[in-house]
């Protein structure tokens, strides 16, 4: 596709744009969940299982510290090799998976326990086992579980940030967002689908959902734009973590110290729009 | 909040009762009068036709008790959307044609004399879909409800977000279902009724949050689509994939209940759910 596509929609400039921001979040060479998580926390430990019966393995759970504070860990998971890949179905959650990050949430309340999530999906699974056990439901819940969540509660959006499925770990007192990620209504392709009837314009979608991720600051929905490497993340993985870890410290002492919980997340997610304040 | 002192429906609705209307499942033809006293159902074959949120609320509130909130609320075009056309432009042609301001309708009502707060989405505005003002419209219903200490009845009919307020579109499932809260806190009901179709971004936040949850026959509820379903996956479907009837055999959806019986079965619902002065849960509130 080169130039303007003559409906006024967006400028071929704006495309580009629009489109690095989604070829960056979606780099093969990213630097998934876990290679964050093992650079950035300290004796991280892995749960399994939404105690209902099943274990995703595109959502991953577990303890950790940093600095020396104890934390619960919630994280979408994409696969490396071919192999994991399937396992972890693309980092695409099941009902299973969000049942399982609301166990993290209830642990974690339990516990008092501050929950970092980090965000990379592309979505919720789009399949008939994930309808059949009630997809739309275990989103619904677990996005009530995290605004009931009584300790401080931060979100790193690393990679895709990809609809409802990524919202069900979004909803923090504050959120992170690497220079490279992005979070969407839809993905590019989806929305390309529903606006245009052709899943092949998804660069004309990405730039007229305004995909940039300065827009998420100057809009309220994140806190914090992190910086990547020069080259991006999927060049270097240490030097990403060593840029964000700092910040995850500093994030979380800070929510620590205000003392935040479900009044504040809730009234934070009934205004974000910052309309009809009248 | 402002609530309208008076609330006539528009005339559209009264258009919907003239001329023939012909069943979209199979295309028997009633007449204006027949389908209209028959809240729309098929008289041969008992298809759900889609309802505006004028008509919704006329088969749903005791006569003259509905009382329209939030009179001026409109969105706006944050994005600057243009799609094949310009965002704007869809939505002033939609507000013209369904008589709303977005694609929701809410307000305080009776519904057999007892007050509840009311919504009802419009799947003619835009496919009902779930933008910034129909996010902020049913969080105020939902706590003006609270506030006056009334259960809350959502309709729903909606394809889920709207794509072109894209991120805050998405940030409108938070919104509601942090609205919902406030019901919680006062242990007032939220009963969530499914009509066709309620998909994506509602069904995934507040429409399956219901403390009861009723759907019309034969509504398509998911979060994903079917056709994208086949499309990504390649799978076959199961027979009666994702209608009201799928979801209530596998424990999702308390009851399916025929569009003629909605109204008495709601009215039993709250008539059961009324607390009486000095019951636990009012106290405790």
């Amino acid at each position: 596709m080169t130039g303007v596509e003559g409906d006024g929609s967006a400028t071929a400039q704006e495309m580009a744009s629009a489109w690095a921001q989604v070829e960056g979040a979606r780099h093969p060479d990213r630097p998934y969940s876990l290679d964050l998580i093992a650079r950035c926390l300290d004796d991280f430990i892995e749960l399994h299982g939404d105690r209902q019966g099943g274990d995703d393995a595109a959502v991953v759970i577990g303890l950790a510290k940093l600095e020396g504070r104890r934390l619960a860990v919630v994280a979408n998971q994409k696969g490396r090799t071919l192999e994991e890949r399937g396992r972890r179905n693309f980092g695409m959650a099941h009902p299973e998976g969000y049942r399982k990050a609301q166990r993290l949430f209830a642990l974690a309340g339990r516990l008092q326990l501050p929950v970092i999530s980090f965000i990379d999906t592309p979505g919720a699974y789009p399949g008939v086992a994930a309808e059949e056990r009630g997809q739309a439901w275990a989103i619904a819940q677990t996005l009530e579980a995290q605004l009931a969540l009584p300790t401080p509660y931060l979100a790193v959006v690393i990679g895709e940030g990809g609809s409802g499925g990524a919202l069900a770990t979004l909803l923090a007192d504050s959120v992170l967002v690497l220079e490279h990620a992005f979070l969407s209504v839809a993905s590019p392709e989806a929305a390309a689908a529903i606006l245009f009837r052709d899943a092949g314009r998804k660069q004309s979608a990405a730039a007229a959902l305004h995909l940039e991720v300065s827009n998420l600051l100057k809009w309220g929905i994140a806190d914090e734009i992190v910086p990547e490497p020069p080259g991006g993340a999927h060049t270097d993985w240490d030097g990403t973590a060593a840029l964000l870890r700092p910040r995850l410290v500093a994030k979380l002492e800070q929510l620590v110290a205000e003392g935040v919980g479900p009044v504040r997340r809730r009234e934070r997610y009934r205004r974000l729009d910052g309309l009809f304040q009248a | 909040m402002s609530a309208s002192p008076t609330y006539s429906p528009p005339k559209a609705v009264a258009a919907e009762k003239s001329g023939a209307v012909v069943c979209a499942v199979c295309s028997s033809s009633q007449s204006a009068g027949e389908a209209a006293a028959n809240l729309y159902v098929c008289l041969a074959c008992g298809a759900h036709a889609r309802i505006s949120a004028h008509e919704r609320i006329r088969q749903l509130a005791d006569p003259g008790t509905f009382k329209v909130w939030d009179v001026g609320l409109e969105g706006s075009d944050r994005l600057g959307f243009f799609d094949t056309r310009a965002y704007v432009d869809r939505l002033d042609e939609a507000r013209i044609r369904q008589h709303l301001p977005d694609a929701i309708l809410s307000g305080a009502a009776q519904i057999g004399a007892i007050p509840v707060g009311l919504a009802a989405f419009d799947f003619g505005f835009l496919g009902g879909s779930l933008s910034t003002a129909v996010g902020e419209r049913l969080a105020r219903a939902i706590e003006a409800s609270a506030e006056a200490r009334m259960p809350f009845v959502c309709v729903t009919s909606s394809g889920g977000a709207r794509m072109q307020e894209g991120v805050f579109s998405l940030m409108q499932m938070a919104k509601t279902v942090a609205a919902l809260h406030g019901l919680a806190e006062r242990h007032l009901p939220f009963i969530s009724v499914l009509a066709d179709p309620t998909m994506g971004g509602s069904i995934a936040s507040f429409a399956a949050l219901g403390d009861v949850i009723l759907a019309e026959p034969k509504a398509m509820i998911g979060f994903t689509g079917a056709r994208v379903i086949t499309q990504a996956t390649y799978e076959q479907l199961p027979a009666g994939f994702q209608t009201s009837e799928f979801h209530h055999a596998r424990g999702l959806i308390d009851q399916v209940v025929d569009r003629r019986e909605l109204r008495p079965v709601l009215t039993q619902l709250l008539r059961v759910l009324s607390a009486p002065a000095g019951d636990i849960e009012q106290s405790a509130a």
